[in-house]
């Protein structure tokens, strides 16, 4: 029932969105990760846990959130990011930043703690001291991309909630899915659904390649 | 109808309807009653027109109450359901904002309205789902001789609740049922076109057809006697949300 240009710009615009939120998550999320990552207090256990809960997050909950801060009455309602792909992109990074900072987190934990005395001994800065350990775990931190992309790609309910599935603006792989689904379109339900996992493939597959490149 | 065979239990009739019927409350305060009589429970899919007639046509409902005429004609010469009768109506409306950028408040030609809103390119949200208001939709820019298109207009596949959400966030026309739009009283939208004779909402009921499906026809023929029987009918005339009445049963059928 969808047209191949039609299908195009939807797979299109769903790489933007979520590739655009990865990015942003990324920015935010990597640095606070190998921050938790290298602290070794009590209080960040405190932190974990939320770090953890947020991982867990209910999309649909960071989609209700967003509606209502992007509202006419909202908070950020002045930016007029409701119904447009902005709004996606911000509630797909919301939901992407504690897996991202999560998986940072952990795999940073993991370098030897040796390397971080030694680094220290041999007088180096905590600037130094953090991209090193960034780099002994950079396949952690392409890993919490590829899953920060996968949470964002996927995702359904709060795209539909902030975005509002409108054809040939904010419509993307998963809304598309649910109306044609709805409308007992299943053939082209099916095709953009294997597009879909395609897609998830391929970014899994460029990561897994990546990974022993590096 | 077996339990096992269709996964659904024996005792449940199961009846697609639309948003409208049950989002506007109407369901709920007339099928309790039902229930009661025959000792049937129910279960109410609510879904657009499109969707219903599909679930029916898929033997996945036992009933189907529609709001789209032809497609309910369609229905029945194709053999997908038996029994149809009219139950009852209301009208849809066109609402929009009180600025009302197309200027088109009290026009009375719905047709005329949306070539307005088309030609001030006014923000105009569509259902875009197949339902029967998105079907009455489009039939009303084919009688104005529009393809509609372009940024102002938002075709977001989604109910009712939703597509009024939406347009009054952005300040938007739409077109609704009366009884949906009345039961919501956090909008800041208002009726500005209604009374036209093509705004008219009829809904029909019909049985799947049980020659095709393994439907539970006792209790579908029980559900549409006692939808159409005058005690039901006078419910149906006397549900009110906020002193309001939602629905008719004297429409000329």
């Amino acid at each position: 029932m969808v047209e191949y240009s039609a299908i195009a710009e939807i797979v299109g615009r769903t790489l933007y969105v979520s590739g655009v939120a990865v990015l942003i998550a990324a920015v935010i999320g990597i640095p606070i990760g190998a921050w938790l990552g290298l602290r070794r207090k009590k209080s960040s256990r405190w932190l974990s846990a939320l770090v953890y809960t947020g991982m867990g997050f209910p999309p649909v909950v960071i989609g209700l959130a967003v509606y209502l801060l992007l509202s006419r009455q909202g908070v950020f309602g002045w930016l007029n990011w409701l119904l447009t792909p902005a709004a996606m992109i911000t509630a797909q990074a919301i939901l992407a930043i504690p897996l991202i900072i999560g998986i940072t987190m952990s795999t940073v934990r993991d370098v030897d703690p040796e390397l971080h005395l030694q680094l220290k001994s041999l007088g180096a800065t905590n600037r130094q001291i953090g991209r090193t350990i960034l780099y002994e775990a950079r396949s952690g931190v392409l890993l919490s991309l590829v899953a920060g992309f996968g949470a964002a790609i996927s995702e359904v309910g709060a795209v539909m909630m902030v975005g509002g599935n409108i054809d040939g603006r904010t419509r993307v792989l998963t809304t598309a899915i649910v109306l044609e689904t709805r409308q007992g379109n299943f053939d082209t339900a099916l095709t953009l659904g294997v597009i879909l996992l395609l897609a998830a493939f391929v970014i899994n597959l460029t990561a897994v390649l990546a990974q022993r490149n590096v | 109808m077996s339990a096992i065979g269709c996964g659904r239990t024996a005792d449940n009739l199961v009846i697609a309807t639309t948003t409208s019927t049950y989002d506007s409350g109407l369901m709920a305060a007339i099928l309790p009653d039902f229930e009661a009589q025959h000792g049937v429970r129910v279960d109410l899919i609510s879904v657009g027109t499109g969707e219903a007639l599909r679930l029916g046509q898929a033997g996945d409902a036992d009933v189907v109450l529609v709001h789209a005429r032809e497609r309910e004609d369609q229905f029945m010469a194709e053999g997908h359901g038996i029994d149809r009768r009219d139950v009852m109506c209301n009208d849809f409306v066109i609402v929009g904002p009180t600025s009302d950028p197309a200027q088109i408040m009290g026009e009375i030609d719905a047709a005329d309205a949306l070539t307005q809103i088309a030609t001030a390119e006014a923000n105009f949200f569509s259902r875009g789902d197949d339902s029967g208001t998105h079907i009455r939709e489009m039939a009303l820019w084919e009688a104005a001789g529009i393809v509609p298109s372009g940024d102002w207009y938002n075709s977001i596949g989604q109910g009712m609740g939703a597509t009024l959400t939406l347009a009054n966030e952005r300040e938007a026309y739409a077109l609704v049922d009366r009884g949906t739009y009345l039961k919501r009283d956090d909008l800041d939208l208002t009726v500005v076109v209604e009374g036209d004779a093509r705004l008219l909402n009829a809904y029909g009921v019909m049985m799947v057809n049980p020659a095709a499906h393994d439907i539970d026809q006792e209790a579908a023929a029980q559900f549409i006697d006692w939808l159409v029987s005058a005690a039901t009918q006078a419910k149906i005339n006397a549900y009110t949300v906020n002193g309001r009445p939602l629905f008719r049963t004297d429409c000329g059928f």
